[in-house]
Formats: C-alpha cells, structure tokens, sequence
C-alpha cells in the first residue's frame, strides 16, 4: 500500500503512536515515486537527503515522548515556486534552473512544526502560468488516470503526485484556479483558501494580490489537516489575515442540515454535461442531508476570466521583472547590462510567461492604463459584489471546477485562449479573495475525474468544508485517487 | 540635438540679464532607522559590502516587505515639520529595469503620498511651497571599474546592495525658487529641519541627503514656467549653486540664439563646472505605476500622529524668531542665522536670561563660539553668561575676553580663574595712568590733536595703550581716562 | 483602440519588459496579444460608472513591523546564486542607460 493510499491522517496517527516510524513512511513515499516518476514526472527535484534527516528527528521526538505534531511523519510534496533551502527551486523555468534559495517559505517552516516531512519539489507550469503543466521547463506532467491526458496546471504536478499514491497530501498555490484545476482533472481535494489565511512569504510571486498556497490531499479531511497545519497570520506577510488558522476539521461530522446552497446557474451553460451533472447531483446530495439549494444568477463572475487575464498579468509583468541576470539564475552574457537582460529574459522565459509579461506591460503602460488595467479593477468590484449579493441569502456556493475533463497534451497548446478558459469557474474567487475548493465528484468522459467547486464568502472555510465534507459523502468512490497505474487510453 | 542647445553648451558665459530663474529642487532624505524600510537589515553606512541584506532587500523570488514603523513616523514628522497636510497614502511600484534596483521596480508613492502641501520658510521670510513628501526605498550602489570610473566608459561595474531598502523621503518643492542663491539657502534650512527632527543626518557627502534640481528661466516679467531640465549629481551646496548658475545661463543662451530649450535630464560634471545631457538610447520612460499588490494602505491614526509629533523640537524659522525678539537688532539677521544654524540660539537665550547682554552674547556666539560650535554646544550657559558679564563690566577687555572664551571652548573651566591664569586681571588705573602718560609724551603731536577737538584721533591713542599694555587695558576704561585728561 | 497591435507596438513593449524578441517572434506575438485584448474587450465596454477599483481583496490597513534588526544573511549565501562576482560585488557588464 503506498502512503497515499493510507491517507495522511492514518499514517500521523500511526507515527505518533509509535506504530510505524517516519523513516518507513517516506522510504515508501520514495519508493513509489522512484516507480511511477519517470513516466508521468510530477517532481522536478528530490529533497531525500533532507527528508530522511527530518524523518529520523520525528522518529527520535517519538521515541523521546515528544508529540511531532499532527501530521508527524507525513510526507509531503511542495509545488516547486515555494521556496525551500533543502532543494532548488525553479518555478520551472530555464531562468531559476539551479537556484536553492538561502530560505524557507514560512509554509515550510510550518508544515515542520507540524512534523511534516517534504520530500521534494513538484512541476508547474512555468511561473504558474498555465492550465496544463505543459508550459514547463523540464516537460510536462502528466494525467495517472491517463498518460495522455494534462494533469491539469498550474499546480499539475502537485495534483498527479498524489493522485498517483506518490505523496498523500501536497501544496500548491492558486492565483486563478491552479490548485482547484488540476486536483478536479485528478480526482484529488484542492483547496484555495481566503487570501491572507495562508502566508505567502516564500511564494515565487505570480499575481501577488490573487496568489494563495493550498493543500492538496485525497479527502476532505486530510487536507483539513494539512489547512490547519499552514494557516494563521504571518508577519512576514502584509497581506496576512490576523485571524487564527480555521479550525475546519471540527465541522466535518456536522452534516448539511440548515445550510444554504446556491447553484451558480451562469456556469451550468459554459460546461460540458459530465460537468454540471456532477453539479446538479452534489446539490442532490445536499439537499437529501437536509440543506437548502436554490440557483443563484451571478452573471458578473462570466466577466471574471477577462478582469483575470489584465490583473494578473500586469501584476506579473512587474514581479518577473527581477529576473534579469544579474542576483541568481541564468545569464547570458553581453557586452552590456542593457543586451544582457534582454537576452536572459529571452532564453530563460518560456512562450507563456513572455506572452503574459509582454500582456501586462501593456496594459499597465501610458495611455492604456485606464482602459484596460483600471477598467479591470472595477470589474473586480463587480465581482466581489454580485458574491456579495449571493451571499446575503446562501452559506455556500455550488459550481463545476472546470469546463470538462481533463483535455489530451498538445490539445490546446497552441491557443493561449483556449487554455486560458480552462479557468473560467475557478477564477472569480481569486478575484475576490474567497475561499474554494474542488471535491472530486464522479466520473465523466473517458472515465476520468469530474470535480465539484463548493465556494464560500471571506473566512467561510468552515462552512465550506462542512458542505464539502457533505459532498464527499455522496461521491462516488471511483472518482477519488490514488489510480493504480494504468497508462494511456 | 538642436543647433540651439549646442550654442548653449558652449556659450553659457552671458549671464541671465533680462531672464528670471526659476527652481524646483527634489530632496532625497535617508532616514535615521535602525533597519531598512521593509526589512530588519541595519540601515547603517559603510558595511563591507553585500553583508547587510536579505531575502526581501535583496528581493529575492518569495519574499515580502513589511513596513517599518519608525520610518512611517519619522516621514510624518517631517510632513508636520514642513506644515505639511498628513494623508491616507498608499504603496505604488515604480517599475524599470536597473542593475542597483533588486526588484527591478522601486516601491515609492504615487498619487497618494503621506504628505502634501506644506511650506518651508527661508531665513529673510520667504516661503517655498512643499507639493510632497512622500516614503520610497532607496537602491543599492554601483560601482563602476575602467574607464576612469565614468559609467559609459566603465569595462563592467560592481553592485552593492547594501543601501537598497533604505528608507527615503523625497521631498519635492513646488518651482518657487528664485536663482542660486535661494536655492542653497533652501537646501541648507531643509537639512537643518531634517536634523532637528531626528529624522536624517542630513550628511550630503555620505548622500544621507541627495538633491537634484529643475531649472527653467523665462522672461522677466512673465507669468507660465519655461521648460526645465533636471539636474543631477549635485552633491554639496557648492555644486548647487554652481550647477544651477550654469544651467540657467545655458538656457538663457539656447533662448538668445533662437533656439528651445529641450526637457531632459542633465548630469552636473563638478570637474568641468558643466551639464551634459543624460539622454540615453532607452526610449522616454514609462514607469507603469500601479499599487503595491504587497503593501496595504497607510493610514494617519492617532497614535501614529501623536508618535510622530511627539517631542518635536522648536524649529529653525521658529529660533530664529525668538532669537531677533531677544536681540531686538534688524542688522543681526546673519549672526542670528548662523547661531541658528549651529544650534547655539538656546546657548545664547540661556546666557541674556542669567542677566547677560543678548547682542553682545549673540555676537560672540556667532564670531568666535561659531568656530568651534562643537564644543560651544556643549559649554554652560552659567559660564558663558559670566563671561560676557565680566567683559560688559569693562573688567576683561574685549580681546580678553575672546582669549578666555577660547580657553573654555578648548578645556572648559571658570572664566575668572582662566582670566587670572591668563594675567587678564584688570589693569590697576595708577597703571593705566602711567602708561598714558608714556603715550603722550611720546606722540605730541596726535595728543595735541586729540586735545584741539580731533576724536579720530582718539583711536590710534587707545591702540598705542593698548599695545603698550599687551591689551591688558580695557577699551571703555582707556576712553574713560583719555577723556577726563582732555577735559 | 481597436485592440489591434502592431508588430511596432509589439517591439516598444518587449523593449519596456527587457525582453530581446525576434521580428518573427514579433509578429507572432502581435497576433496572440491582439487575439486575448480582443477576447478581454468585453471588459472595456462594461458599464463601471461609479464603481471603485479593487487591488487588494481585502481593505487591510497600517500594517507595521518593529524597527528592530533581525540577522542578515551570510555573504557567501547571498553570492551563492550570482552569475558572477567580484570582491563580494555583483559584476554586470556596462551599464549604457543612466539611473532614471
């Protein structure tokens, strides 16, 4: 049995009493990654020398009578844009290849407070710039339900490692779906927490006001677990909510009676049937467990996805500016600074990332500021309020995760906008700043995974995990990882 | 560039007659932190290099600025210092790509700066409008190798992150600036209200406080502003002036020979004692300002109002007021603005209020305590005031009394023991009268003037006295005794 | 504005965002960049009259930190990653366009 497939919880626990030790624990984790890595490559890098030392202190804390934690001798794997000193960190972009970088983000350093154990580092589409973990320097990641399919992106990688029983729980950070995404085209749990819940001190900044870590786990209740382990307020993070970290993993026994469900309507038309079946059947499940469903029309959040692609691209103009050759990473030389940045910016950014910087310094530059940028940021008003509207009567909302199924590789590759409506129902809660998550549902065309989105208002991760844990309840069990390995179809 | 500006390169040596010069200066102030202004690195000059620096100031991939408090108080304290009005701000980014910059974009304020619309008042009065005030970061420092150290000429150059993430002020006055002159006067009283505060060093030669100047001219008599240049590289008050004398008749000339006055930056060369022009091959640029997703807005509350008023020390103009009201002589406003300057005004306040004479008190502050105005900071008002009283007393004589000052400023000590010590005891009057009549035998002549009604005369006497007794005679007493012989 | 960029405009911005792009690239990314504005025009023509820009997802305020020293890092780690040093410098070729 691989970790995964024991769940976190189980596993902790069974550390903790001494039962198993960690050593054991991650030996399997790196067993079954050294097994199925090579064919689907979620990892860009392995922290195992790292690994085995922190396995072996939770294993000396148990033998002392030291508790390590609540997730002692969990392994886990880390979306490779959080920065760690045990491993490189890449973004997997030519232009960090190599860079280990002098600190740990403060997720890093909680999840080892936690007695968590990181085995190493996950791919990404590159800078998190994607729907696919195609756009990686190191290759793509691909689908275990399906070699041939896309994991799904930006966390894509993160998704598959525990889809595939690698790793039972995984970060990964989300700035317009990319943790919700791919665990929906995985069969996995993805949570985007209330931006500010979780520090992002240590984050590789994407689209900073938009960017928020999440767990990714195979139930509900795990990646509670792990929420609760790396949420709370960070003074190394300004944007950081001063509230405590949500203590979701009471709430998940409280079943669904007296909540208020809203189906978002405007989504149902924009998505394939396997999709907004799903939907319409969690709903079912809701409401059999005694909630209140109504459809709510927010059509607001359709302009969501045109607000996202000006925001978070200007916003990434500006923070990718920094990789110019000249602190860390790659350089091309030149005869002068000038030449020097350009060609390093050249060479060490993928098609995607330069298509997004190019994107946002226009939209951000004289005379188009106004129409575009500014003109964005009011449509990201609207969104928040037509939330808000929908709030006022419901606790939670009910939508698809994504438009479909996981897609074939190479199948929207070469239309950017095409890739970029993969996000469409994931992107206004970034816009927000709200909490969502993907449940994995049933199962849709091809046999793959289809996910359910329960979304919730600022600091409604309680409700939302309450409702989600509901859902879960109703799933059905095939749709769930860890897949044993099956190839392509 | 124009045939126009190239005759003003060369020919800036007509003055400015008929033109009237107009200046706007924008003074970058580092603040007096213990850290830098988003991170907990030391804000302190002349580490070696690349030791004072971290993730966030070095703007690592992942890291995060917080604000640092004291910076937030001491930029208020300056905006209430320059009767600013203290707003709601908010953080922008000022993006463009620069080797000494670690982000490649500086965090600074725009449209929402903390402060606005103050005033500084000169000495003599006049007051310059303060559009801003606002908190940005400052950069790291470059150093170029080859080529004589000359950027463009340089073979690579070498960065220093260092200062980057050193908290700035940069205050931008409005252009009510009139010439060169107004121009140090204004540079000089700001630094002093910086210093005052505690917010800088103000130490311009380690760029504690960094100035760039706009400079346009336009017809005397004329109300809209010409177009101006900036002018970098302005390193001490004498580069000001000078930079600015030249810039001005530059323009002046550009206009002479027909030609316009093109808006650019340009680079003062100290060495040369001119200003080139700085235009590169990089088009104009565009910043692409837009708020700090990482920063939240800066809001004016109370406690942070009370903290940064706080102790606020009187300021320059204010001792400045106070110092004229005691001396009550309009022809002292230059000693009374370098006592100021030099932070002896309490001195001499102090000395008139233990019964000293307040003109004599501020003359010798600003004559002799002025040349060593360390120590003069540090002596007793007491011992000052008994200075001045001996001399008023005609017991020590004026260069007496001048010897035993700079006998407390060097050791400290009591000014009567330091007289006796020195042989300043007065001198007896049978001596006086001895002398004198040495004085008069030797030089009939001019005591026959003196006698026949010639008081010009009465002079060169008192020097003869003097210098016969080593100037142990006093000045009043000499005049004393030269009048009741004539009577 | 139509939303239409051409290969011109394409070049300005590349040289803004320092990055060195072919003619080809150029006119490649004139056709992508033009196809997103115009997907994203819909935004343009949304009535906003009256509705305040968002930037942060949440109206936090005066958030501020101690002026107290935490340590700095070790110089060997901050060069670690540096394509070329010299004398505990970051070594860049020359610099052509002056400090703005």
């Amino acid at each position: 049995m691989t970790p995964a497939a024991s769940g976190a919880l189980a596993l902790a626990a069974q550390v903790r009493a001494g039962e198993r030790s960690a050593a054991s624990v991650l030996e399997e984790s790196l067993a079954a990654i050294r097994g199925r890595d090579p064919e689907l490559h979620c990892f860009n890098a392995l922290a195992d020398a790292h690994a085995r030392e922190r396995a072996d202190e939770v294993d000396r804390l148990v033998a002392s009578g030291t508790d390590p934690g609540p997730l002692a001798g969990v392994p886990v794997a880390l979306k490779d844009n959080i920065c760690t000193r045990s491993a490189p960190t890449t973004c997997s972009s030519r232009i960090l290849a190599g860079w280990t970088p002098p600190y740990d983000a403060t997720v890093v350093s909680r999840l080892a407070a936690a007695g968590a154990v990181v085995v190493g580092k996950t791919n990404l589409d590159e800078f998190a710039m994607g729907s696919s973990t195609e756009n990686s320097a190191t290759g793509p990641t691909r689908n275990p339900w399906d070699t041939g399919r896309v994991p799904g992106g930006s966390s894509g990688g993160s998704a598959a490692a525990v889809a595939a029983g690698m790793v039972p729980v995984a970060l990964g950070s989300d700035t317009g779906g990319s943790i919700r995404q791919p665990a929906a085209l995985c069969g996995v749990v993805g949570v985007k927490p209330t931006y500010g819940v979780v520090s992002r001190y240590g984050l590789v900044a994407f689209a900073s006001s938009l960017d928020q870590i999440g767990p990714l786990a195979t139930t509900v209740a795990e990646a509670a677990a792990v929420l609760e382990a790396i949420a709370g307020h960070d003074d190394r993070d300004s944007t950081s909510l001063e509230q405590a970290a949500p203590r979701c993993s009471e709430v998940l026994d409280d079943g669904a009676r007296g909540l208020r469900v809203g189906v978002v309507a405007d989504f149902l038309a924009d998505a394939s049937p396997d999709c907004t079946g799903a939907v319409r059947a969690a709903a079912d499940v809701l409401a059999g467990h005694g909630a209140s469903v109504e459809e709510v029309a927010l059509p607001e959040l359709l302009h969501g996805l045109s607000a996202y692609y000006l925001i978070a691209p200007a916003e990434a103009s500006s923070n990718l500016a920094r990789y110019d050759g000249v602190r860390y990473g790659l350089r091309v030389d030149a005869p002068d600074v000038e030449t020097m940045n350009g060609r390093t910016r050249a060479a060490g950014f993928g098609p995607e990332v330069k298509r997004r910087v190019m994107l946002g310094t226009y939209v951000l530059s004289a005379g188009y500021y106004d129409a575009y940028y500014a003109q964005a940021q009011r449509v990201r008003t609207l969104v928040a309020r037509a939330f808000a509207r929908a709030y006022a009567g419901v606790d939670v909302l009910l939508a698809p995760t994504t438009p479909s199924v996981a897609f074939p590789l190479g199948s929207k590759t070469s239309d950017p906008l095409e890739m970029y409506l993969a996000d469409l129902f994931t992107i206004p809660s970034n816009l927000a700043g709200h909490p969502a998550m993907s449940v994995p549902f049933a199962l849709g065309e091809g046999g793959m995974p289809v996910g359910v989105q329960v979304l919730a208002p600022a600091l409604g991760e309680r409700a939302m995990f309450r409702a989600a844990a509901v859902v879960e309840s109703g799933a059905d069990p095939r749709a769930r990882g860890p897949v044993p390995a099956r190839g392509a179809r | 560039m124009s045939g126009g500006a190239r005759a003003g390169e060369d020919a800036a040596i007509e003055g400015v007659a008929g033109y009237e010069v107009v200046v706007g200066l924008e003074v970058h102030c580092e603040l007096s932190t213990a850290t830098k202004l988003f991170c907990g690195c030391a804000n302190a000059f002349g580490a070696p290099p690349n030791t004072q620096v971290c993730p966030v100031c070095l703007g690592l991939p992942g890291s995060l600025p917080v604000l640092n408090r004291r910076a937030v108080e001491l930029a208020m304290r300056i905006g209430s210092a320059l009767h600013c009005e203290i707003r709601p701000s908010t953080f922008h980014r000022k993006n463009y790509f620069y080797p000494d910059m670690p982000k490649d974009y500086q965090i600074s304020q725009y449209d929402e700066p903390v402060n606005a619309d103050g005033y500084l008042e000169l000495p003599g009065g006049a007051r310059v409008g303060i559009e801003r005030a606002h908190i940005e970061e400052d950069t790291g420092k470059t150093t170029h190798v080859g080529g004589g150290g000359r950027i463009h000429d340089a073979d690579h150059s070498l960065v220093d992150y260092n200062r980057a993430g050193v908290p700035l002020v940069e205050i931008v006055s409005r252009p009510d600036i009139r010439g060169a002159e107004q121009a140090r006067s204004y540079v000089s009283e700001l630094r002093a209200v910086l210093v005052a505060t505690g917010a800088s060093d103000g130490r311009m030669e380690e760029g504690s406080l960094r100035v760039d100047a706009n400079v346009s001219v336009r017809r005397e008599g004329s109300e809209g502003l010409g177009t101006r240049c900036e002018v970098k590289n302005l390193n001490s008050l004498r580069s000001l002036g000078r930079a600015i004398d030249f810039e001005a008749e530059r323009q002046v000339a550009v206009l002479r020979s027909g030609g316009r006055v093109v808006q650019e930056t340009r680079h003062w060369d100290e060495d040369e004692g001119r200003t080139s022009s700085m235009r590169s091959k990089e088009e104009a640029n565009d910043y692409r300002y837009f708020a700090e997703p990482d920063l939240v807005p800066l809001v004016p509350d109370e406690e942070l109002l009370e903290r940064a008023t706080r102790a606020m020390p009187v300021l320059p103009a204010a001792r400045r007021v106070r110092l004229s009201a005691l001396v009550g002589d309009d022809t002292a406003a230059d000693q009374v603005t370098t006592v100021v300057d030099l932070g002896l005004d309490d001195l001499v306040v102090a000395a008139a209020a233990l019964g000293a004479d307040a003109s004599l008190a501020l003359r010798r502050a600003a004559n002799e305590a002025a040349q060593r105005p360390e120590q003069a900071r540090r002596i007793d008002a007491g011992v000052f005031a008994r200075l001045l009283s001996l001399e008023s007393a005609g017991t020590l004589s004026a260069t007496q009394s001048k010897a035993v000052l700079a006998e407390v400023l060097e050791s400290g000590g009591d000014p009567e023991e330091i007289a006796r010590r020195l042989g300043f005891e007065a001198l007896p009057a049978a001596e006086l009268e001895a002398v004198l009549d040495e004085v008069v035998a030797s030089h009939p002549a001019e005591w026959e003037r003196y006698v026949g009604g010639d008081d010009k005369v009465a002079q060169l006497l008192t020097g003869l006295v003097m210098r016969a007794t080593r100037g142990r005679a006093n000045g009043k007493a000499v005049a004393a005794a030269l009048a009741s012989r004539r009577a | 504005m139509s939303g239409q960029l051409s290969t011109e405009e394409v070049a300005h911005i590349a040289r803004l965002a320092r990055l060195e792009i072919t003619e080809e690239e150029s006119a490649t990314y004139a056709g992508q960049l033009s196809a997103i504005l115009e997907h994203v025009d819909a935004v343009r023509r949304l009535d906003t009259a009256g509705v305040p820009p968002t930037s942060h997802a949440f109206e936090l305020r005066n958030v501020l930190r101690a002026d107290e020293p935490r340590p700095c890092l070790e110089r060997d780690e901050v060069l670690a990653g540096a394509p070329r040093a010299e004398d505990g410098r970051f070594l860049v070729p020359r610099i052509l366009g002056e400090e703005p």
